[in-house]
Order: structure tokens, then sequence, then C-alpha cells
């Protein structure tokens, strides 16, 4: 009986085995299909899929104004809309060489802060979710439904909510948004340290399902195009709001904080950490908040004019219709690039303009497409377990990858 | 180093290569021949005083009737250690519609040329897995050519993909109550 269980053992036969992973798959943060090569439960080789979510918005941009493209940003990475609006619009802006007045500004830093605390907590939690700590997930929803409550106070959406405009932002906020907002930050930290932290950065399986896996060196992050907290946590302190500030950036204090050995770790501390950051500057902001108003006042053949001016003046109701269905008609031609932080990295819009009042060519440099093509990188060599641990710790949406 | 230093010392060291410099709002964009470009590209990446170890964007561009050669193909490359950046516009001309990879000197360079070559239809000698990315293997054209349509009625010429999911769906109608 012993003898034949050995021989039987010794003739099984072992083969690579192919499968699909996605595109429904609860672990891949959106229609994302891995074509895996296994060895047992060793990764040979990944292949990424991606299109599935394939828009044309770089297509429709050129087909549409200026004003008229901004709510296809919305829908780029669509759990921080409001980074990429304010990333457009700075663009924008800066190909016509015009100036947002400083309280917009402001209100745009506190936005996309907003946003990138809302976006890292959805990143941690789900990636969380994936390797086995659920709670945290239930948490941080709870908190990111109060940001959320604020967009909508401001702008009447929550997630699609086009609220920056090229030159300021559509409506100045309220004093109540405000207050709201400083009583979130007055707690926030403390949340972050009781709740989030206590919940897993001492749980056992978290720190052996994290710790040196998905080790990529500094050198190699930046051959590859990573950015931000991908890029961040293997000790590279590129953050394009210190390195090409716009906004409100220069004007306030921040750390870029930054990790040591590269793993899944390293890049979940750095993201915990800049919900700090993202906390400061955001109290900072609304301290030093000037006043005075929204919307570049003498830039009229760029920025659309006050409603209450549309509605009453001759002029304002022209230059309002040939901004809607023309575009801008002074638009200068040239070409510009303007990358901007936004939670996931660094999103470039690359705009040529012909002069006319649609952009010639709208290029759209999405953090997460470049995220997503090292995933092979990552997995190859690893085991299939950690090809989930891998994909939460870039953190991708793949809307913002296909466009 | 200031953009436009940048752009001069590429100029000096490749004369013939380089058939204008231009600049807008600062920024300053170096247009190339496209037969050494990766050899520009090598010496940019490798040079101490210059370092430029991060691709930041790689893409194409159209030009239909308004230029000849008729597309470019658009580098942002960055420096993180010296904090300068420089854009390199390589022209392609429309009969030999291909240009040398940057992808073993960036690897992150790999999907931006694959993209290109997808809805541009550039191709990319030496790149090492050249297939459409966004779209199905099989679909025909090239979307971000500008003389492609936004929107028309392609009849016989539709993507087979989509006329099995219409066929699908009349199939599936007779089950509706």
């Amino acid at each position: 009986m012993m003898k034949e269980m050995t021989t039987a053992a010794t003739e099984l036969k072992t083969k690579e085995l192919t499968i699909s992973m996605g595109p429904q798959h609860p672990a891949t943060h959106g229609v994302l299909r891995l074509v895996l090569d296994l060895d047992g439960e060793t990764v040979i080789k990944c292949t990424p899929h991606v299109g599935y979510l394939h828009r044309g918005t770089e297509k429709l941009a050129e087909n549409r104004t200026y004003i008229s493209a901004l709510p296809l940003m919305d829908r780029l990475d669509y759990i921080s809309s409001m980074s990429n609006d304010v990333g457009y619009c700075v663009a924008v802006e800066r190909l016509f060489g015009i100036e947002a007045p400083e309280r917009a500004k402001y209100i745009r830093t506190i936005m996309s802060e907003m946003t990138r605390i809302s976006s890292h907590i959805i990143g941690v939690a789900t990636h969380a979710l994936d390797i086995g700590a659920m709670t945290l997930f239930l948490y941080s929803f709870r908190d990111r439904e109060l940001l959320l409550d604020l967009f909508e106070m401001t702008c009447g959406a929550r997630l699609t909510v086009s609220y920056p405009r090229i030159g300021g932002v559509r409506n100045d906020v309220s004093q109540e948004f405000l207050d709201k907002l400083y009583d979130f930050t007055e707690g926030f930290p403390k949340i972050i340290e009781e709740q989030y932290e206590t919940l897993i950065d001492q749980n056992r399986i978290w720190l052996q399902r994290t710790k040196g896996i998905g080790v990529i060196s500094a050198e190699e992050a930046i051959n590859w195009g990573l950015t931000g907290p991908t890029l961040r946590g293997s000790g590279v302190p590129y953050d394009v709001r210190k390195y090409a500030p716009y906004d409100a950036y220069d004007k306030v204090e921040f750390d870029v904080p930054v990790g040591k050995n590269g793993d899944v770790y390293d890049r979940y501390k750095c993201r915990m950490e800049e919900l700090r950051q993202s906390n400061k500057i955001i109290r900072q902001c609304i301290e030093k908040l000037p006043a005075g108003p929204v919307m570049a006042p003498d830039a009229p053949k760029f920025t659309l004019p006050p409603k209450d001016k549309v509605l009453s003046d001759m002029e304002s109701l022209i230059h309002q219709f040939v901004l809607i269905t023309k575009g801008p008609i002074a638009a200068p031609e040239g070409e510009i690039y303007v990358a901007t932080e936004v939670p996931k990295g660094e999103l470039g819009f690359y705009i040529i303009s012909d002069g006319s009042g649609r952009p010639y060519r709208l290029r759209l440099r999405a953090p997460s497409f470049v995220h997503v093509s090292v995933l092979p990188r990552l997995c190859e060599g690893a085991i299939l377990p950690d090809v989930i641990a891998n994909i939460g710790t870039i953190d991708i949406v793949l809307g913002e990858c296909d466009r | 180093m200031e953009p436009k230093e940048i752009a001069e010392i590429i100029r000096d060291r490749y004369p013939a290569e380089v058939k204008e410099i231009k600049e807008f709002r600062g920024q300053v964009s170096v247009i190339v021949k496209k037969d050494r470009i990766k050899e520009i590209m090598k010496y940019l990446h490798d040079a101490p005083e210059l370092y430029f170890d991060y691709i930041e964007d790689l893409c194409g561009v159209d030009y239909l009737g308004r230029k000849e050669p008729r597309f470019e193909v658009v580098y942002h490359l960055y420096s993180i250690r010296h904090r300068h950046i420089i854009r390199i516009k390589a022209e392609v001309p429309e009969d030999d519609c291909a240009i040398d990879s940057v992808t073993d000197i960036w690897a992150g360079a790999n999907w931006h040329e694959r993209e290109c070559y997808d809805l541009f239809g550039i191709a990319f000698n030496g790149h090492p897995d050249l297939r459409r990315i966004l779209l199905p293997e099989d679909w025909e054209g090239h979307p971000l050519r500008k003389d492609y349509p936004l929107k028309a009625d392609l009849g016989e010429m539709e993507w087979k993909g989509y006329k099995e999911v219409l066929e699908t769906a009349k199939r599936n109608k007779q089950y509706e109550a």
C-alpha cells in the first residue's frame, strides 16, 4: 500500500496553467483582466488586458469646446473627479494665459485635498478588504460620506462634480461649508490613528501580506514612470505639488512622506501619512482663505460671466453664448503640458491649440495607465495571492486607465 | 537647467537632426528628425548634466492637411534629479509610419507606445510587444487620426464584436415578458 502511494506521487504530472483573472473579479478594482500563467501557485507570466472602459475621451474632447470638455474629465478617475477638473482648468488657464483669483485658488486647493482624502481612504480600504481586513472598509466609507456631503453642499453633485471652471470656480463656498469642514479636520487625525491604523497596523495577517511584497527600487520605479504614493513608497520625494506648484500649494506648508523599502507596506504608510498632510493643508487653506471674487474678472473672452449679468447685460449674454457654442474665439495658438498631482499620481494634460475654440489635440497622461503597466514587473515570480496585494497597492481606477 | 539651454545643448550636439526650436509660455519644444531619435534619447537619458530619468508622457499627434510630415511623436522628459523638463517632437511621415522604440531606455514608454500604435497607427521598431491596447485586437482603423470620424454609420464595416452584441440582444428579446 505504502509503495503504491509513493509511485503515484512520483508519477504525478504537473503542468503550467493559464487562468484569466477578471474582467469580472471583486479584487481587480474595476474591469481589469489579467491573464496569468501559473506554475503551481507561482506566477510565471502576467499579461494585463485593459480597454474595457475606453470611451474615447481624447477624441471626444477634440470635438468639443474647452468649456464643454470639462465634464469629460469628471469621468476619468470617477472617485476623485474634483482633482481631474482642477488639473484640466489649470492646464487651460495656462494655455490661455489667464489667472484664477486668489480665493478660487484656495478653494480649489481645499477641494483637491478633500478629494485626496476620500480617494486614499477608499484606496487603502478596498486594498485591505481584498487581503482580509474588512472593518476598515466600513469605517472609511462612513468618513468619505461626510466629504461627499460637503461636495454636495457646494455644487449639488457628489461624484461627477464639474465644479472648477476655467478661470476660477463655479460659485463661492458658504460659511457653513467651511465650518463643517473645519470641524471634520479637527477630529480626522484622531480617526486615522485610532480607527484606521490600530485596526491594521498591528494585524499580523496584514503585516505578513504587505511587508516585503511587490518590492520595487527607486531607480526602477522612476524608469517605469510611476508617480504619486506608488513612487514615493520607494523613497523618491517626487510630488508635483512641490516640484511645480499650482493653485495655492506654494502658500501652504506640508511634507511629502516617503517610504524606504518600496514594498506594499511602505506605499500604504505613505498614503496614511498623506491623509494627515492633506488634513493639514485643508486647515491652513481655511485659515488663510482670502476674500474676493471666485472667477477671473478681467478675462471676459475666456471665462463665463456671472449668471445675473447674463440675464441683465447684453454684452455678457453674447460672451456666454459664444463661449458655449463656439468656444473662446481669442484662444492663442500653441501647446502646453501641465502636470497636476491627483491622488493616484501625476495627471498630465498636453493641449495643442490651433487658435480655434476647440483643442486641436488633448492628451491625457493618466497615472493609472502607467501603474497597470508595471503589474507584470511586480507579479512575475510572486505567488498568486500577492497579485491581489499588488493590484491594491498601485491604487488604480480603470476609468482613468482606459480613458 | 532652463529648457532653452537644454534645447541649445541638443542642437549643438545634433545640428543635422534638430529642425526647429519653439517656445510657448516658457515651455520649449525641440523638433527633430526621426532617424536618430533613439540615439538622441539615449544621450538625454545618460548625460549626467541632463539626466532625464523619467518619461512623463509619450503621445502622437496628427496634423492632417496642416503640415508635412503628417504625424509627430511627442516625448515629455523630466529629470527628477535636476528638476528640468524638455519636450522632444519627432516627425513621422505617413508613407513610412514607423519610429524607433525607446522602451529599452525607459520601461515606462512601453504602454504609451502601444497606445500610440493603437490610436494613430504609428509603428515602433524594436518594441517588445506591439499590440493594440485600448481597442480590441480585430478593430479596424486608428481612431485618433483626424480622418477617422467621431460618429458615423459604418454599416457593413461595423466592428464584428458589436454586431454580435446586437444579434444576442435581438435573440434575447423573445425571453422578455
